[in-house]
């Protein structure tokens, strides 16, 4: 057996687990926000930003975030490995695909950075 | 299996002549639906900086939200993140083997279809309110 060293757990029931645990949390997390939204009534600042000061909502938020960063990468590694092949892409696909791969991580570590300084860094 | 006319490798340019069930629609636009949400957190983040960086931010955010791009953007991420949900939520159904037949996946793909159509009418009104 080859083991996939872009995969997220190197392990393919390791990145399924992992896919189905973040999804769990990201539903939670979307379930919640959107009922506050829907239930707050008048949004106001004072309440919006008393709801972020909470340090239960700031560990809610940053699971949210590590989740959507996992969740993302192994979705988007299954479509690159999917889609990026010699097949379709010729000699090169190898390349394009570690180019891919690249971009898509470096996009998540930036939101998760960026997340973290919105949470704390204001 | 040498001779077997079935095609090992399916070129984009030939999906079109294949029958695309219902539950096969329903798994591509999961999947298309999470490629934008991918790029939508960008807005999201983007969003929730400004919303909590001053009471100023936060109504700047407002009047972005309520400006015709802007509630095209919320809307068409709303709608992107309904779809993904309703269908991540057949996915999590399908792990306890709920709706795994072809008849069930059948179901479950209208069944998809019908209550995101449901979540991205209603998140297009919330929209337009404000």
């Amino acid at each position: 057996m080859v083991t996939q060293v872009t995969s997220f757990s190197r392990n393919g029931l390791s990145d399924f687990i992992v896919q189905r645990v973040t999804a769990y949390i990201l539903a939670a997390y979307t379930v919640f926000l959107v009922g506050y939204l829907l239930f707050q009534g008048e949004m106001v600042y004072a309440d919006w930003q008393m709801l972020f000061s909470h340090t239960w909502m700031q560990i809610f938020t940053m699971l949210a975030l590590v989740s959507t960063c996992a969740h993302a990468w192994i979705g988007m590694w299954t479509i690159g490995t999917d889609y990026i092949r010699e097949h379709y892409f010729g000699q090169n696909a190898n390349g394009y695909r570690l180019i891919y791969q690249v971009i898509c991580i470096l996009t998540l570590a930036s939101y998760l950075f960026w997340g973290v300084k919105i949470l704390w860094g204001n | 299996m040498k001779n077997d006319p079935r095609p090992v490798n399916v070129n984009p340019s030939d999906l079109m002549s294949f029958a695309w069930p219902l539950a096969a629609l329903a798994s591509i636009t999961h999947r298309i639906a999470g490629v934008i949400l991918f790029v939508g957190i960008a807005f999201g983040l983007y969003a929730l900086d400004l919303s909590l960086s001053s009471a100023a931010g936060f109504d700047v955010l407002k009047g972005l939200m309520n400006s015709p791009f802007g509630m095209f953007v919320t809307w068409g991420l709303l709608s992107a993140l309904a779809y993904h949900f309703v269908a991540g939520i057949k996915h999590l159904l399908l792990d306890m083997e709920i709706a795994d037949t072809i008849e069930g996946s059948k179901f479950a793909a209208r069944v998809t279809f019908l209550v995101s159509a449901v979540l991205i009418f209603l998140a297009g009104i919330w929209v337009i309110q404000g």
